[in-house]
């Protein structure tokens, strides 16, 4: 029941409209033979990012609404790759956390490595009241924390979420910031603390 | 007039964050409006030729076109677009299209490019090596300018890119893959920021092909001038522009990749009429 439901949820949500008027059928060998023939001579980390991994490839292949014994399989191997703090504590600094919502940089081409990425939430949700520059791509998290408390439990699940939402949801829009290596443990529990922190202006 | 013009929108840009989207027909309420509205007049006060800086690339591209160059030294004009040696009408709004003489689908940056190797004897690898001129005000590279003005000839036609043949129909089908096909460190792909309508990033309207509206508001205005760049962009940019926001490796020009999804964006924009260049955030 609860799987249909997901599996409902998850169509409506991401279901591409015009997937009706179905294209001719082309096979996924012929969409890499063009991804290998776009992208070549690449260093091994260059050629990874080109690459999918297992979640990639079903999502494209199911755009993004797959089946519910597949969504199963994702979320279930999404889950197993989550790495927590070793300190136990899922609350950051909900000061580095806004710097970071608000930050696009990163991981784009000519982009100093050396610098921090940042998450950019803001690209995709409302989040504090007093930014009003914020994108739709994802739902309102407009006094998240007044919402979901500051338990432990509700801790450990942000953090479970934005290091690798695919553990909650198959094919979730959201990047899998800590699984892909983007943010690191310390950001994310600082994206937590923006979100759940009593203090932090997500809140006021 | 044509630089005070151009400055006029800087500002307004300016004012409006610079993260606008000047892409048209998009209503929708949003903060961005207010800023929506100034950019309109501005876009308004300066669409006439003789104020929008990309039709700088249209006469150096008229003029690319029929000088003698290349080892050959002979011009342009019997290259073949589609629609006979040397006929440019409308032929813009028919690519890409499959060429019986490469046996493949090829969009305009690719067909003129080609015309300069076989027809003028040029060795491309220069140009495919810099394709784009660098942002800032700097003048469009022969080939924009090139595609400025072959565009440009499309005026006022209506996209009809049929893609009928077989291998048209193949490289439709595959652009839809590679639309959804998702990678890289932001597990992104070109559906996650263009598929549902009336979407935005930070506030950023985003054009969903979907929505023909959008799909032929947004092909029928390129190549377009980039004030945020001060240069005159082709699809070809544009699209190595959202890999790039997609943290992916630079794509290669006039790839596979790009005329596929050109391809497959331009059957979406049929019936979008054709007026570039545009200018645009
Ligand atoms: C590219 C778009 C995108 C970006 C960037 C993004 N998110 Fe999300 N996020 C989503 C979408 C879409 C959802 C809703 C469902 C899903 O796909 O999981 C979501 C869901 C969430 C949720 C769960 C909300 C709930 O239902 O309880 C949290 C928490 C969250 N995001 C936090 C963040 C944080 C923190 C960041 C930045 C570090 C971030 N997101 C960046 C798209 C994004
Ligand atoms: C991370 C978000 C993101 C992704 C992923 C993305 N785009 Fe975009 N796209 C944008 C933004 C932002 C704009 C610019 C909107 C503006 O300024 O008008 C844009 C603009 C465009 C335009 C021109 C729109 C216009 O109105 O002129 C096209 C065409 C386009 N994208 C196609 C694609 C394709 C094809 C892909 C995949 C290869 C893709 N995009 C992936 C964010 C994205």
């Amino acid at each position: 029941m609860i799987r249909t439901t997901l599996a409902a949820l998850c169509a409506a949500v991401f279901a591409p409209v015009a997937t009706a008027a179905a294209a001719d059928a082309i096979s996924p060998a012929r969409v890499e033979r063009a991804v290998a023939a776009s992208w070549r001579d690449l260093p091994a980390d260059m050629q990874a990012r080109v690459d999918q991994d297992e979640t990639m490839r079903l999502c494209s292949q199911y755009r993004n609404a797959p089946p519910p014994k597949v969504a199963k399989a994702i979320v279930a191997r999404e889950k197993k790759n989550v790495a927590y703090p070793a300190d136990g504590k899922f609350l950051g600094d909900w000061k580095k956390g806004q710097a970071s919502a608000l930050s696009g940089f990163g991981g784009r081409m000519g982009d100093d490595p050396k610098r921090a990425n940042g998450g950019n939430c803001y690209a995709c949700h409302q989040l504090a009241p007093t930014e009003i520059s914020y994108g739709t791509l994802g739902p309102s998290l407009l006094g998240y924390g007044k919402l979901k408390g500051t338990s432990e439990a509700a801790q450990k699940e942000v953090y479970e979420r934005i290091y690798n939402g695919q553990g909650t949801m198959a094919c979730s829009t959201m990047p899998r910031f800590g699984h892909n290596g983007f943010l690191t443990i310390e950001q994310i529990k600082d994206a937590v603390a923006f979100l759940l922190d009593p203090d932090s202006p997500v809140n006021k | 007039m044509r630089t005070t013009a151009t400055m006029a929108l800087a500002v307004a840009l300016s004012i409006g964050g610079g993260l606008l989207d000047c892409g048209g027909a998009r209503a929708q309420s949003s903060p961005g409006d207010d800023a929506d509205k100034t950019l309109e007049k501005y876009r308004a006060m300066i669409s006439d030729p003789m104020s929008n800086p990309g039709y700088l690339a249209v006469d150096a591209g008229e003029a690319l076109w029929s000088m003698p160059r290349g080892t050959k030294n002979v011009s342009l004009e019997t290259c073949d677009l589609g629609e006979g040696p040397g006929k440019l009408d409308g032929a813009y709004a028919k690519m890409p299209r499959y060429f019986a003489d490469t046996g493949k689908v090829m969009d305009a940056e690719s067909r003129i490019l080609w015309c300069m190797e076989t027809i003028q004897g040029f060795d491309t690898a220069a140009i495919r090596k810099k394709p784009f001129a660098s942002s800032g005000g700097n003048p469009a590279t022969e080939i924009e300018s090139l595609v400025a003005f072959v565009a440009n000839r499309s005026n006022g036609h209506v996209y009809a890119a049929k893609m009928e043949h077989p291998k048209e129909r193949e490289m439709v089908a595959l652009g839809e893959a590679l639309f959804f096909r998702r990678a890289s460190v932001n597990d992104f792909s070109c559906q996650t920021c263009h598929g549902q309508e009336g979407q935005r990033i930070r506030l950023q309207k985003l054009p969903h092909f979907d929505t023909p509206k959008d799909a032929q508001a947004t092909m029928a205005s390129w190549p377009t001038y980039r004030v945020s760049q001060a240069s005159l962009r082709t699809m070809q940019h544009r699209l190595w522009d959202c890999y790039w926001q997609m943290r992916m490796p630079d794509v290669g020009y006039t790839s596979e990749v790009t005329i596929a999804l050109t391809a497959y964006l331009t059957k979406k924009a049929e019936g979008g009429k054709i007026e570039v260049p545009s200018i645009k955030r």
